[in-house]
């Protein structure tokens, strides 16, 4: 197969992309002076389908055997062009492209100069094209199940989907129900649903379903293997309580001698539960869980004579002796949906939202206004003799987003929304309330929020554009120091109560899933996805997608749509039963490996190990490469000692010549 | 490539500026003039009329006190607008007269207070002090500051830490008469020439020192040589915080009763600033018989006194209430009998309002250095 070189050269015009500033006439006469090169051609678009059949004509009537597209970059279009080939019946690795766009036109000016540099970069890539040996797509079977990190709207999303499509889920959420921030909020904007009751039925349709495993109070503690086939440990955190005899029935909570003295977590501290809980009434699973960091019995062995929670359960359920459990399987595909955390208000001290009871965060107030709230959604403020319905209340938005002084450059997306959704219910419950948000945009993108800002303006609810600085008290009551930048006026308004429109930001945990699965994070520190726009649920990590909040700030309509999108990439991989694996690939030369083992430890992926090998009638160790996980990176390439290492396309007879050619090597 | 002048605009970075208003909002003098910094920042983007915004007397209004940076969502420091458009008077020649002298004075003696250098060293005459020489090791070089030494109201901040320091056994030297101003009101009055040559020219004089840190006094010196002096080669620190240590270490003791009732007032260029808010609480927490207490406003919230950037040498033309007068009117509602102080500027100016509100019978205003004097035995 490997018969005398016969390239061809396509210079792409990438319509003016390219041609603008280099001259494509130019490169493609001196392209086909380059020694085997049959032919040079230019095209407006090679990846359209006009500019696939050149080649593919070029192929069946001119009898190339190695092709040169000299266009974008390959993570662009390496695989459109290797199809081509594949199509025109020559190997695919017989293809190597000259990135004249990114590396040379887009960030040149000079026309002539950039035309100097992209014929080099061609010829480059002409000399490499030469010494180019076919290769072979490997292919794996995919284990037909999947897991769902995260039990968020978003997981549920995503494991109904794959579910529905006849796959096996293991879902794994950290808490003891699943449902994340959206079983929190009230009524959802723009729609003004109530938001328990369109999660509600998803939470137990999760439960209910025959093809999904739900661990709730867990967490994955390793990952390993690769696309299509990775091996899970999760451990099942001991909730102390017997899963199988636990009816719900919430007379331990009641009886428990810390009561209502532990704030609650679903409340975000505006109710209180108990050392044993059930974080909400319709949690998934419906089923108690003791709080081991507060729990009398577990922390000091002791609870008055014994502990009220086993003397009450009629079930016997309560199970001080039980263990975590690890339970192990084996998956083609992994969802990553662990959204968000709200950001901490104590982070911008102005606000004195650890200063004053009536400075609140958004998740609070969402929790205030509920009806199935700690305050069955009343709006009091104070306890007891003191308590006092607010007059005056404030809302104030971007709290740690559009920031770099919390170091949060991006907008969160949803406090714009939140903020009118929260002061809509607000002015519903307190009508004679004077209701303002303090605002420096108004963000109203999504379908139907321009109308729901629109709306709750005109029931009275004033818009004052400017971001407050400092809140403090005079006469009892909180003073909002803020300039009205419509009138450059500066303002000091009393209040009553401020609510602080927290943004989202990435969890404070988020790292054990990036060390987990080799995630990485974008500039905001939320997870990163392949591609911002042509592959948004999917990473870096081949069989791992991400949805919702866990790759940045969304609302729930878009943290749905991208579940069903990451559930739909994963059940392709599911559904077509077979993954092909990266075929440029490390090899460890076996004669000259000195067994160092270096480069077990500098690859990324696990991917290399030792093996004992009969050297000449010695047992000897050298590396060896498992050619599945090797993602081709080349890190153990350049970290050899002996230089042992060679990598499939480029090794060094093929990229020495290479880069001589672009005159840094001689 | 080094630009000959940056245009007005790079330099502040005015196109950053996204117009929310946090820097007016926060700033402490909007209650009393029409300073609206924000305006600055915005109206500045049309180069043409920079004369003209030089002329606006607002500007010399701002006391420097970085509420307005330290709020920015985009990291603009917009009074550095405002001292840049005082940098255009400065160049032309047209400040007023008391601005000019404390200029020339910083230029000609190296201070502002028109006081002449060999006098520089007259508040330690009584002390047995160590002046530091080049190149000898010192772990401790204190930095007095100009109104500390030439003011005779507050000398006794300086003699009080000598008596601390000696106490504590600290190996300690002070600059003598080459002591020169640290620049921080030079900067703020607009003056970016004469800064620089300062900045150079202690950078030198300091570094020739073998000191393992310099202990500054003053805030305003503090900040200075912690964030403008970028080639010092010593750590930098504010008193408070050496003096947290020694009391941490109980290398100095705090035996005699101070019983009074104590509010501490966050000096802007300590606290917003530089976030030393604990060190001064600690140290004022240890003293025997004393209560501290809080102003609503505080820390990070404090309310600034007005006594930086230059209103030492402008006066700012309003009758509306001084911020002075509203911090100490709230330490006598507090019913604090000290009102304590870090800063010789705070001190300065909140005692003016504690006569001009006629509270020198219930409460005095106190450095904490001078507190600590009471509260320790010779
Ligand atoms: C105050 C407020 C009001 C809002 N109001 C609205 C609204 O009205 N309308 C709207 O559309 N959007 C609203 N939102 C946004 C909405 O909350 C989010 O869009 C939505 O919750 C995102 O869902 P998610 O599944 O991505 O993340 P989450 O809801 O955060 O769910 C993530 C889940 O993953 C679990 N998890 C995390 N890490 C792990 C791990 N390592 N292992 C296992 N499990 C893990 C968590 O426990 C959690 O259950 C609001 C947000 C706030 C803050
Ligand atoms: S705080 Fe910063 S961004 Fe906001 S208006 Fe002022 S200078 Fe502009
Ligand atoms: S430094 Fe202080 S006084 Fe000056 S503009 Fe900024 S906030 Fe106002």
């Amino acid at each position: 197969m490997n018969s005398k070189p016969k390239i061809g050269v396509y210079i792409c015009h990438c319509g003016i992309n390219v041609a603008k500033t280099v001259d494509v006439d130019e490169v493609t006469e001196f392209s086909s002076q380059l020694p085997y090169v049959k032919l040079a051609r230019n095209y407006s678009y090679m990846c359209s389908d006009p500019g696939q059949n050149l080649i593919k004509d070029d192929i069946a009537n001119e009898g190339l055997n190695r092709v040169v597209v000299a266009s974008c970059s390959p993570r662009m279009h390496e695989p459109t062009f290797r199809k081509t080939l594949i199509e025109a019946g020559i190997n695919p690795f017989f293809l190597e492209m000259a990135n004249i766009r990114e590396h040379c036109s887009w960030v040149h000016q000079d026309k002539e100069e950039a035309t100097e540099k992209a014929k080099k970069l061609v010829a480059a890539s002409v000399s490499k094209a030469r010494l180019l040996e076919p290769l072979e797509e490997k292919e794996v079977e995919v284990e037909p199940a999947s897991l769902v990190i995260g039990g968020g709207i978003a997981g549920i999303q995503a494991a109904l989907d794959i579910a529905n499509a006849g796959f096996k889920v293991y879902m794994v959420e950290k808490t003891p129900s699943i449902g994340g921030k959206m079983a929190q909020l009230d009524k959802t904007f723009p729609t003004l649903d109530c938001s328990a009751c369109i999660l509600t039925p998803k939470m137990v349709d999760v439960d209910a379903h025959p093809n999904i495993e739900l661990l709730t109070y867990s967490q994955v503690e390793e990952i390993s293997g690769y696309v299509g086939n990775f091996d899970v440990k999760v451990r099942k955190k001991a909730r102390y309580v017997d899963m199988e005899k636990c009816t719900g029935c919430g007379l331990c909570a009641e009886e428990c001698r810390l009561a209502d003295r532990i704030p609650s977590e679903f409340d975000a501290g505006v109710g209180k539960r108990s050392g044993i809980y059930l974080p909400f009434p319709q949690a998934v699973p419906a089923k108690f869980t003791i709080d081991p960091e507060r729990c009398l019995f577990l922390t000091r062995g002791k609870c008055g004579k014994s502990p009220k929670c086993v003397d009450v359960c009629t079930a016997e359920a309560i199970d001080f002796e039980q263990k975590d459990e690890f339970v192990e399987f084996k998956v083609g595909a992994v969802i990553v949906a662990t959204g968000y955390d709200v950001f901490d208000a104590s982070r911008k001290p102005e606000y004195g939202y650890d200063n004053y009871d009536n400075v609140l965060t958004g998740l609070e107030m969402e929790r205030l206004v509920s009806a199935s709230g700690p305050t069955g959604g009343s709006i009091a403020l104070g306890e007891g003799e003191e308590a006092y319905v607010p007059k005056d209340i404030a809302f104030i938005k971007c709290v740690g987003s559009r920031d770099e002084s919390v170091g949060n450059e991006y907008c969160s997306r949803v406090c714009c929304m939140y903020t009118a959704k929260l002061a809509h219910l607000v002015k519903e419950k307190i009508p004679e309330a004077n209701v303002r948000i303090y605002y420096m945009d108004v963000r109203a993108f999504g379908k139907g929020f321009e109308e729901f800002y629109d709306r709750v303006r005109r029931e009275g609810i004033r818009y004052i554009r400017g971001n407050p600085s400092e809140i403090f008290k005079r006469n009892g009551r909180l003073v909002v120091k803020v300039e009205d930048t419509l009138t450059a006026t500066p303002l000091e308004d009393e209040v009553d109560l401020v609510v602080l429109a927290v943004g989202l930001e990435p969890r404070k945990d988020s790292r054990e899933i990036i060390d987990l699965l080799r995630l990485s994070q974008s500039g905001d520190r939320f997870y990163l996805e392949a591609h911002p726009k042509l592959a948004p649920v999917d990473t870096a990590t081949d069989g791992v997608f991400v949805a919702g909040c866990a790759q940045g700030p969304k609302d729930i309509p878009d943290s749905v749509a991208q579940a069903k999108g990451a559930a739909s990439s994963a059940l392709g991989l599911l559904a077509s039963g077979r993954v092909k694996v990266e075929a440029q690939v490390s090899v460890v030369d076996e004669a000259t490996c000195r067994g160092c083992a270096y480069c077990v430890e500098i690859c990324p992926y696990g991917a290399i190990e030792m093996v004992n090998v009969n050297r000449m009638g010695h047992e000897v160790q050298v590396a060896q490469v498992n050619e599945v996980l090797c993602k081709g990176c080349g890190a153990c390439v350049a970290g050899c000692f002996s230089g042992s290492i060679q990598q499939r396309s480029f090794k060094d007879r093929q990229i020495l010549p290479q880069i001589a050619v672009l005159g840094v090597l001689r | 490539m080094e630009t000959e002048l940056q245009s007005f605009i790079e330099k502040y970075d005015l196109l950053g500026c996204i117009q929310c208003g946090r820097c007016t909002g926060g700033c402490p003098v909007t209650v009393r003039t029409n300073l609206n910094v924000r305006r600055f920042v915005y109206d500045s983007l049309d180069e043409d009329i920079l004369e003209e915004l030089a002329n606006l007397p607002e500007i010399w209004d701002c006391t420097a006190c970085s509420t307005c940076a330290v709020r920015c969502p985009k990291g603009l420091k917009p009074l550095e607008v405002l001292i840049g458009l005082r940098g255009i008077l400065v160049e032309g020649g047209r400040v007023q007269p008391t601005v000019r002298d404390a200029l020339e004075s910083v230029f000609r003696e190296g201070n502002p207070w028109d006081k002449p250098r060999a006098a520089r060293c007259d508040w330690m005459k009584d002390l047995d002090v160590r002046i530091a020489e080049p190149g000898e090791a010192v772990e401790n070089l204190i930095f007095v500051c100009c109104t500390i030494v030439y003011d005779p109201k507050l000398q006794v901040i300086a003699q009080n830490l000598v008596r601390i320091l000696n106490k504590a056994g600290v190996d300690f030297a002070f600059i003598g008469e080459d002591e020169t101003c640290c620049g921080s009101e030079v900067h703020n009055l607009g003056e970016e020439g004469l800064f620089e040559m300062l900045v150079e020219d202690n950078t030198e004089l300091l570094n020739s020192f073998n000191a393992k840190r310099m202990v500054t006094i003053s805030p305003h010196c503090y900040t200075a040589f912690k964030n403008e002096h970028p080639d010092l080669k010593m750590e930098v620190v504010h008193y408070t915080q050496l003096v947290g240590e020694l009391l941490e270490d109980k290398k100095l003791e705090l035996t005699r009763e101070v019983p009074q009732r104590i509010v501490f007032h966050d000096p802007c260029f300590l606290g917003k600033q530089n976030h030393v808010f604990d060190e001064p609480r600690y140290i004022l927490g240890n003293i025997p018989g004393a209560e501290l207490v809080e102003f609503d406003r505080c820390r990070e919230r404090s309310l600034c006194c007005e006594g930086g950037g230059g209103k030492m040498w402008v006066e700012t033309e309003s009758t509306k209430e001084r911020l002075s007068d509203t911090r100490v009117k709230d330490a006598r509602a507090l019913e604090a009998g000290i009102l304590a102080v870090a800063c010789p500027f705070c001190e300065l100016t909140l005692d003016d309002s504690v006569k001009a509100k006629g509270f020198e019978e219930e409460m005095r205003v106190a450095e904490i250095l001078e507190i600590l004097g009471e509260a320790i035995e010779d």
